[in-house]
């Protein structure tokens, strides 16, 4: 038994995930037309660790005529393979990468941590299983269309260009390759240049799935290398998932084309707690809703509104929950909150910080220590903004929260709608009939009651307004990748 | 000395267990040239009962998968039958199949194995609705595995038939007991070995080899067996199902079907053997609040 003055240390001990598996090269070609091919520009980009600032791998830079290249093969794979298999042969290339992809889970899941800065907890229980799961999922659609577009008849749309975010990495690929191949389209993706080796290791799933050479094609690079994508005539498809800025500028420059696009972007998505939410789990759906992957979450529940009743108790009890998150290595199994994705990226948060605190916001945060290298960002969050505070209004995409209280249902509806996004929304209480108020009346384009961030291949997602259109997941995931005849 | 080969014994699968008939009973099915297939299990009337005692056992933790779970499970049996392609093969061809014709069916008896696989988490998708009351309620409706499936297998296929049969059954959720064909049984006795070793939960799927004839009344009267899928076109035989499955209103599905035929898959192979339901719930409507941005 303890003495009464003996000091207990009540730390974690440290729990770090092993690295000595996994198999990365040095350096990284792209993969085109079924082989790793040097780029024609030469150049090749670092891809660091985020939380240590070390080198992982040199990666490819493509060039304007890579892309071609890319797109050359997806294309001959289009007319001469792909488009002519039976569906249910095309099912079974999908499911074999899922396989593959569950047998090399934990590889992924500590690559993912190593390059992206999340925590390894996340890797190996959301990102990577989910990204498993949907070749699953969207392989048994394959064979299955007719049922999806009842009275319609559809064909594949081709090429489709895919450019995805740093976020979710491998996730984001899973969402973007599984149904476009289910529908019969090949692929150039595009990985974002901070989080490129899970998309590489992908690749060499697929060339070992056997899949049809120029199926998948992964091209590595900067935002010149998805502009010549997205610019290229021969593509039919743009799938982009990013920022609102970027995906406007996308818009733009497939307007008076034929190609056909899907747009997932930005958010600034409403949490709400009523008074009568079971406050200790609506808490915890806070720190969930945006401390979850550091607040990278185009999701994120990034403006909390309290009802005026319960407010104090619940900021008070939020402060006691951030303090005890653990800030710092994402390959250590405790570990809540892992490394910012880039300097870029912490560079942002921090100007939205001194923003917050010059437009006279509140700010706090979590009273913890962070590692002195690599990029962090202690928990924080605002009180005292207005509807019109920039840090009310701009996505910050880092884990910055901030909170503003209501009186009556009303009210929380207007406030939240009041946004140019409409991505997802968090609504917390204990009577089902509200929570279908709710979610009947805010305009985002998913809703969680008394949860937050859940994600499954069979769910579609996807915005309101400025965060984009189209859906990506389940049944209506199917609509961006075929055209009707 | 030549090596003296060592011969299976055929049994049947109740539970996830490979007994032998309880009533000791046996018969010897030949081939085509009139070789004996083997010493086969002449299933008993308490054998049928055994068996719907394991499947309505096994159906609670089955129907309550995760339907994405049923489909990794589904898919995995898929595997297996890939793997011991080869003994399909060769039961096929003792039962007077030529190797194109038995390679043809084993291939496509896979294959609706991970066509099934597939449609485990997309039937609520397709066949489920959210209906819009004209009241303030939020209204849907989703497909519910039926229970306990009677399944007399396709008499014509020894693998294809049943593996047809079998797939949409457990796709959906409900768990069965399976006559198997009694002229060409070899199959289905080691697709429960298959079944087996696929992580199907024991019971989940319970094979018995034997006379239809013999089976099908402590079947189709039997209370505790929601649903019969018939695969013949014996008109009689179907007559008596039917009437015999009055008692609980069983609901008897007759597909009389070329089971190679690459069409003869589809959701209502699924849907046919769950039923629908239907729950409400109020929408609180405080009216006001404008959702007009």
């Amino acid at each position: 038994m303890a003495k009464k003055n003996e000091k207990i240390n009540w730390e974690y001990a440290p729990a770090p995930e092993s690295t000595g598996h996994i198999n990365l090269k040095e350096q990284y070609d792209l993969f085109i037309d079924g082989k790793w091919v040097k780029p024609n520009s030469g150049k090749y980009f670092e891809s660091t660790n985020p939380a240590n600032k070390k080198k992982l791998a040199s990666v490819a830079h493509a060039n304007e005529k890579d892309v071609d290249k890319a797109v050359k093969a997806a294309r001959k794979a289009y007319d001469n393979v792909w488009s002519k298999m039976a569906p249910s042969e095309r099912a079974k290339y999908i499911y074999r990468i899922a396989r593959l992809m569950q047998e090399r889970a934990r590889e992924f899941a500590v690559i993912e941590s190593l390059d992206a800065g999340k925590v390894i907890r996340e890797s190996r229980d959301v990102d990577v299983p989910l990204a498993c799961n949907h070749f699953f999922y969207y392989a048994g659609w394959a064979d299955k269309l007719e049922y999806a577009f009842p009275n319609r008849e559809v064909s594949s749309l081709g090429v489709a260009g895919q450019i995805i975010p740093w976020n979710f990495p491998l996730l984001m690929a899973a969402w973007k390759i599984a149904p476009a191949l289910a529908t019969g389209n090949t692929v150039v993706l595009k990985p974002a240049e901070t989080t490129s080796l899970t998309a590489l290791k992908l690749a060499e799933i697929i060339e070992e799935s056997g899949l049809p050479a120029g199926v998948v094609n992964i091209v590595t690079g900067y935002g010149d290398t998805g502009a010549a994508i997205v610019n290229h005539k021969d593509v039919d498809k743009i799938a982009f998932t990013g920022s609102t800025a970027v995906g406007k500028i996308i818009q733009k420059a497939i307007a008076g084309t034929h190609k056909k696009a899907t747009l997932e972007l930005g958010g600034k998505s409403a949490n709400i707690i009523l008074e009568d939410a079971p406050l200790d789990q609506a808490v915890e759906g806070i720190v969930n809703g945006i401390f979850f992957n550091q607040g990278h979450v185009c999701c994120a529940g990034s403006r909390l509104f309290v009802q005026e009743s319960v407010a104090d108790q619940v900021i008070e009890k939020l402060k006691h929950r951030m303090n005890s998150l653990i800030v710092g290595d994402p390959m250590d199994k405790n570990t809540d909150v892992g490394a910012i994705n880039s300097k870029e990226q912490l560079d942002v948060i921090n100007s939205y910080l001194k923003i917050g605190q010059a437009e006279g916001a509140i700010m706090y945060q979590a009273d913890c220590s962070v590692p002195s290298s690599g990029y962090y960002c202690r928990p924080t969050l605002f009180t005292g903004v207005a509807q019109s505070s920039r840090i009310v209004q701009e996505e910050i995409f880092g884990p910055v929260l901030t909170i503003q209280t209501f009186r009556t249902v009303d009210e929380v509806i207007q406030k939240a709608n009041n946004t140019p996004y409409g991505l997802a929304a968090g609504v917390w209480t204990d009577k089902g009939s509200r929570i279908f108020n709710l979610t009947t009346k805010l305009r985002a384009g998913v809703v969680w009651a008394n949860t937050y961030n859940k994600f499954d291949p069979t769910s579609p997602f996807g915005g309101y307004k400025e965060s984009g259109f189209g859906r990506e997941g389940g049944l209506h995931g199917l609509e961006a990748y075929v055209k009707f005849n | 000395m030549a090596r003296l080969e060592v011969l299976k014994t055929y049994k049947i699968y109740i539970g996830g267990a490979f007994p032998r008939t309880e009533s000791g009973r046996y018969y010897t099915p030949k081939n085509t040239k009139g070789e004996a297939l083997g010493n086969v299990c002449l299933s008993s009337r308490k054998d049928v009962r055994n068996a719907v005692v394991a499947a309505r056992k096994a159906f609670g933790g089955w129907s309550e998968r995760a339907a994405f779970n049923r489909g990794q499970i589904l898919y995995r049996i898929g595997e297996m039958l890939e793997g011991r392609k080869a003994q399909f093969v060769e039961e096929l061809q003792l039962q007077g199949a030529t190797t194109a014709k038995a390679e043809k069916e084993v291939n496509a008896a896979i294959d609706r194995l991970v066509y099934y696989a597939g449609w485990c988490d997309k039937v609520s998708q397709v066949s489920g609705s959210v209906n819009p009351v004209a009241s303030s309620h939020f209204n849907f409706s989703v497909n519910e595995p039926t229970g306990v499936v009677g399944i007399l297998a396709d008499q014509s296929t020894s693998l294809i038939g049943l593996v047809s049969q079998i797939a949409p059954v457990i796709a959906g959720g409900s768990t069965c007991v399976c006559i198997a064909s009694e002229d060409l049984p070899l199959c289905a006795i080691t697709f429960a070995e298959v079944l087996n070793s696929s992580d199907v939960p024991g019971g989940v799927v319970n094979i018995l080899t034997g006379s239809p004839d013999e089976m099908m009344k402590p079947m189709a009267t039997h209370m505790d067996v929601n649903a019969i899928v018939y695969a013949g076109k014996d008109a009689t035989m179907l007559n008596s199902i039917q009437e015999f499955a009055v008692e609980n209103l069983k609901r008897v599905r007759n597909y009389p079907q070329d089971w190679m035929d690459s069409g003869a898959q589809g959701l209502h192979y699924i849907t046919d053997l769950m039923e629908l339901k239907t729950t409400w719930h109020p929408i609180e409507n405080i009216g006001g609040a404008t959702s007009s941005y």
